[in-house]
């Protein structure tokens, strides 16, 4: 166990490395920064005069490898637009997102699981289908676009939420149920599929057969065995929905990570936007490290793959 | 397909009244006739809807009511017919500049079709390639492309299309290309995992005995046999594609208008939703419903590749 949680480390720490340099390299090559920043009516002298201020002059090794030791302290410089750093930024903000992303993780959690274990032990009924119609459904909304339809629905027609802002709880609600929903289907299908296969098992014949209550087959023998590869998804999902933040964030006026990003690209704020990039993509990577580490505690057969 | 064997009451008409639930885990053999039914009728429903999206985006000039650039200023949104004051002049009604909506919708179809064909095309090229050789070489080979797909898992795909359109100017062909260049990870994993298993079948084992070249086995042998799981994924990747240009275009840093992209529709009708909210519900629900008809389709693919799925 304890080679296999090394040898994760490493390579999770290898994979933040790169996603550095490729993403580094990906916003100095894919246009001129100093034409971007400097704006269309910018004279050539100005453009030079950018390129030399912010440093866009040296060759884009050297600057990566300053940017890269500023970053391993937390010093991702200062933001062009505002007048402060990046780290006080990103803290500053950071809470709204984690918010929002734990309770729409909470939210999947809460329905994809009951939901998937009713489908598999409903199988082929209409419970059964109208799971599977939900995920179907929550599988092809665009999420900007339900996220406009619950405000239409619930903020302004009825009435009972905020639409936009982030001063209290009630204004995580929508938000929470338009990210939530999106990572609902995958969970719910998986669940079903892991119970359904799970069901057939002999274990749990033999937990039938002993005389065990049904309850107590479904929830201690097969639930804890399906759930195993869920939790691994929910992590995944979770990396997946603070990337996915810009969009709500955006939709919903949250100021936060993603908020931040979306100003900080139509800003050319680059400082910004790499250092978010490379944050989402730590929180991913740390947290599929943890779900490999807790699947792997959960189920030695993994660790010696 | 066998469309033609779904009756359409088939499979909710035997649910009621089963009676025989002794061993209600094991569902009884007609039950699972139904649920390939089923499975067939989203197929059909799918292959429907895509196959009708195709012809209008074919025929969209000679559908289309209007001209979906023209504005009419004197007839800014006009609500859509079954309005009070609708007409069916504009079917659909119009936008803030008088243009209709039916007609912008109509020519929409065609963005949202070249985006999902062509980038699960440039995806599945680039994510295919991979995933053959590393399920095909293992070792030293599988250990680097694994990791280029692990890397690539953890890159926040929405943020950095975002910003990379916003860098080199959005239009549809950066859009497309950025994407293309972005969603190759599920065909990487998928036919890796696909290439893996019959990398020691027999006839591959064959080929190699006689002494057929390597880009003879993996074109001849290797790549028919993982076709049908890939056109699964091209299906996958072509909804993920759509839902994905539709979000950079609401977000502005997709397609640029005057472009009828669906997604920069809803953006535009965004500042009247709260008045007249079907400016955003007409361009939302065409979108909805193109792409779940394409996750239909590719379920249904699925299903049919299934081992044991034919019958």
């Amino acid at each position: 166990m304890g080679t296999f949680i090394v040898r994760r480390i490493l390579i999770a720490m290898s994979v933040a490395l790169t996603i550095s340099i490729v993403s580094f390299m990906l916003l100095h090559l894919s246009g001129d920064l100093a034409t971007s920043i400097a704006g269309p009516e910018a004279t050539a002298e100005q453009v030079e005069q950018i390129r030399t201020d912010y440093g866009l002059d040296r060759p884009i090794v050297n600057q990566y490898l300053d940017w890269l030791g500023g970053a391993l302290t937390f010093d991702f410089g200062r933001s062009y637009y505002y007048q402060s750093t990046v780290v006080d930024l990103i803290v500053d903000r950071m809470p709204i997102t984690l918010t929002l992303g734990g309770l729409a993780l909470a939210l999947a959690i809460s329905i994809s699981i009951p939901l998937g274990v009713l489908a598999a032990l409903k199988r082929d009924t209409w419970i059964d289908r109208l799971a599977l119609l939900f995920a179907v459904v929550g599988q092809a909304m665009p999420s900007f676009w339900f996220g406009l339809t619950l405000i239409v629905v619930f903020a302004v027609t009825l009435q009972w939420l905020p639409a936009a802002g982030s001063d209290g709880w009630q204004h995580f609600v929508l938000p929470a149920i338009a990210l939530g929903y999106y990572a609902t289907p995958a969970m719910m299908r998986l669940t079903r599929t892991g119970m359904l296969e799970v069901l057939e098992s002999d274990y749990i014949r033999t937990a039938r057969a002993k005389g065990l209550r049904t309850g107590s087959v479904i929830f201690k023998h097969a639930l804890r065995n399906a759930i195993i590869p869920v939790v691994a998804l929910a992590a995944v999902e979770l990396g997946f929905m603070l990337g996915g933040s810009v969009v709500i964030e955006s939709v919903f006026s949250l100021n936060g990570l993603g908020q931040l990003a979306w100003d900080a690209i139509s800003r050319n704020d680059y400082p910004v936007v790499q250092a978010v990039v490379l944050i989402i993509a730590l929180f991913y990577i740390v947290l599929t490290l943890l779900a490999d580490v807790a699947n792997a505690a959960l189920d030695p057969r993994i660790r010696t793959r | 397909m066998t469309t033609s064997s779904v009756s359409p009451t088939a499979s909710s008409a035997s649910t009621p009244g089963t009676g025989l639930g002794e061993i209600p885990l094991q569902p009884p053999a007609w039950s699972r006739v139904t649920r390939r039914l089923f499975g067939h009728r989203g197929l059909a429903i799918g292959l429907i809807v895509v196959g009708l999206a195709i012809l209008i985006a074919i025929f969209a000039p000679l559908l289309a009511p209007h001209d979906p650039y023209h504005q009419d200023i004197a007839n800014r949104m006009v609500p859509p017919v079954w309005h009070d004051k609708g007409s069916w002049e504009h079917v659909l009604g119009t936008d803030k500049l008088g243009r209709d909506t039916l007609s912008r919708l109509l020519f929409g179809t065609r963005i949202s079709l070249t985006i999902g064909l062509v980038v699960a095309l440039i995806s599945g090229v680039i994510g295919t390639t991979l995933g053959v050789l590393a399920g095909y070489f293992g070792g030293r080979v599988d250990a680097v492309i694994s990791y280029v797909i692990t890397t690539r898992l953890a890159m926040p795909v929405v943020l950095v299309a975002l910003a990379l359109a916003s860098l080199t100017g959005g239009s549809l062909t950066t859009v497309i290309v950025l994407l293309g260049l972005l969603l190759w990870d599920r065909f990487a994993v998928v036919s890796r995992s696909v290439t893996q298993q019959m990398r020691d079948a027999e006839y591959v084992y064959a080929a190699r005995t006689l002494g057929c070249s390597l880009p003879y086995i993996l074109l001849r042998e290797v790549l028919p046999n993982i076709a049908g799981s890939l056109i699964v994924v091209m299906t996958l990747e072509m909804a993920h594609a759509i839902l994905l240009e539709a979000t950079l275009s609401f977000l502005g840093m997709g397609v640029q208008p005057p472009l009828p992209s669906w997604g920069l529709m809803v953006a535009e009708g965004k500042a009247y939703m709260f008045f007249q909210p079907w400016v955003i519900a007409i361009p939302g629900i065409a979108l909805f419903v193109l792409v779940l008809a394409i996750n239909l389709l590719g379920d249904g693919l699925r299903d049919l590749n299934a081992p044991g799925g034919r019958n």
